[in-house]
């Protein structure tokens, strides 16, 4: 049986891959923002999924005003890079896993989650930034990727709640799929930002950082936000937040906190991350590090650590 | 395509300050802005825009004020006549601008103030939640108290515009 081993939330800032693909990584300014993503990269490499499921949005890519899906899940075989007026972004394609699309596709759309299908998709920095923060800059990406596109251009946007819920029917999807896969599962966007109008570069720390408590002890809580709520509190664009509902849906009600970041800005944005673990899969993790395991120091430092920044970040 | 356009119906986010909700409405109205600016993801078309802009513009039929707000880059005018941003800003790239310096033009602050305001913790909210001045409510972070003063975007660079090292980081694709 496949099993979701674990959620991550992401902003998917396209300056962010700008910084990447320009080699300014190193430059203070973007170093603050980078530097709070060497443990995830660490975590990632350790955890080595075998499939990821990254629910973001499209920037006009992919879709224009022509058709504008709620959800529309990648089933294809590969997703290249969109050119996004600047040349597509020189990341590796993003190779698909269509057989499990697929079957989460029939599961939730029996389970009334309407999804559009999409056989051909290229895919913006929504998709590859965060990829790129989790996983750096390989050569191919390390696993398959099953693209969730959701529309949070043309309002409204599905609600906070419908996104929970089908995270919840995600879930369900996956754990009925009959092959033993890892999958982790990523909630991408925001965190507060405004790039529209007069009111554009608002940032709300107070409202992230509640989301961010929320998003780990009380998601139920998030999933009361109404739309107006979001752009007024968190910026228009903000709404983004709402697919990070998407990834908490499909974790356990109760889940541990392994490691959060949260800095201002990148560019317009508020930058924000979490890693939520299943509680027995923390523990075990945490038992592991301080038994006699055969790991080497380094992986057990590793593991300490992890369990620092849970404590660190309550 | 020359409907008699009917008066926005005032939604209860237009009270949001300084926003344009691209919702049904605007969408419908901006269909032409948003596919003309669409159309700049091919560099043919961006070509044959920068050589006879009111000619390109054509194919596409916007209403006069579309297209003077087109003509003039103002981005503002743009959004309210049912523009989105992620569209617009394909009309900012062809121009060779970053999401950042088109945020900038839009609060109508300087480049340097903007990106110093950013660095400085960005907008604050205070202030910025309702153009009417209404107790606003949050789940997340209480009730923000009724303003009197009519809180217009607040003024870019009022975290005090420091000089220093602000990142030539400023990359395009911002
Ligand atoms: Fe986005």
């Amino acid at each position: 049986m496949a099993k979701i081993i674990a959620g991550v939330a992401s902003s998917h800032v396209p300056a962010i891959g700008a910084a990447i693909d320009n080699k300014q990584t190193e430059e203070p300014y973007w170093k603050r923002v980078f530097s709070g993503f060497e443990k995830s990269k660490e975590w990632m490499e350790k955890a080595k999924p075998d499939v990821a499921i990254i629910v973001y949005n499209d920037h006009a890519s992919a879709f224009s005003v022509e058709i504008v899906p709620t959800f529309a899940l990648g089933c294809a075989a590969e997703f290249p890079p969109a050119d996004e007026g600047w040349g597509p972004r020189p990341v590796p394609v993003v190779k698909g896993h269509p057989e499990l699309a697929s079957h989460i596709a029939q599961s939730v759309i029996l389970d009334e989650f309407d999804l559009t299908i999409c056989n051909k998709m290229e895919v913006d920095h929504g998709l590859t930034v965060p990829m790129n923060l989790l996983f750096g800059s390989p050569q191919e990406w390390p696993c398959p990727v099953i693209p969730l596109a959701v529309n949070v251009v043309l309002y409204p946007p599905p609600t906070a709640h419908r996104c929970y819920m089908l995270g919840k029917a995600i879930r369900k999807a996956v754990e009925s799929y009959p092959e033993d896969l890892r999958v982790v599962v990523f909630g991408t966007g925001g965190m507060s930002h405004q790039i529209s109008g007069p009111r554009a570069g608002l940032i709300n720390s107070k409202f992230d950082k509640a989301f961010l408590d929320n998003l780990s002890k009380d998601p139920k809580k998030l999933t009361r936000i109404s739309h107006l709520e979001f752009m007024r509190e968190a910026g228009a664009e903000g709404i983004e937040m709402v697919m990070w509902l998407i990834m908490r849906g499909a974790l356990d009600d109760k889940v541990e906190e392994t490691y959060r970041f949260y800095t201002v800005p990148a560019s317009n944005t508020a930058v924000g991350h979490i890693i939520l673990e299943p509680k027995h899969r923390a523990a075990a993790k945490a038992r592991k590090a301080s038994g006699k395991s055969r790991r080497p120091a380094k992986m057990k430092r590793a593991a300490a650590r992890a369990k620092t920044f849970v404590r660190r970040s309550k | 395509m020359a409907r008699k356009e009917a008066a926005r119906k005032e939604q209860e986010y237009d009270d949001i300050p300084g926003t344009f909700v691209f919702d049904a409405e605007r969408s419908l109205r901006g269909y032409g802005i948003n596919m003309f600016c669409m159309s700049l993801m091919k560099d043919a078309n961006r070509k044959a825009f920068k050589a006879n802009e009111p000619e390109y513009l054509k194919q596409f039929k916007l209403t006069p004020e579309q297209t003077e707000a087109v003509l003039k880059r103002d981005y503002n005018r743009m959004l309210e006549l049912g523009g989105n941003i992620y569209f617009t800003a394909k009309l900012g790239a062809t121009d060779g601008h970053s999401f950042r310096h088109l945020a900038a033009v839009m609060t109508g602050s300087t480049q340097d103030d903007y990106a110093a305001m950013m660095l400085a913790g960005g907008r604050s909210a205070e202030g910025n939640r309702s153009k009417s001045g209404r107790r606003t409510t949050s789940i997340l972070v209480g009730s923000a108290k009724p303003t009197s003063a009519r809180p217009k975007a607040a003024k870019a660079g009022a975290g005090k515009s420091k000089s220093k090292s602000r990142s030539k980081a400023r990359s395009k694709r911002g």
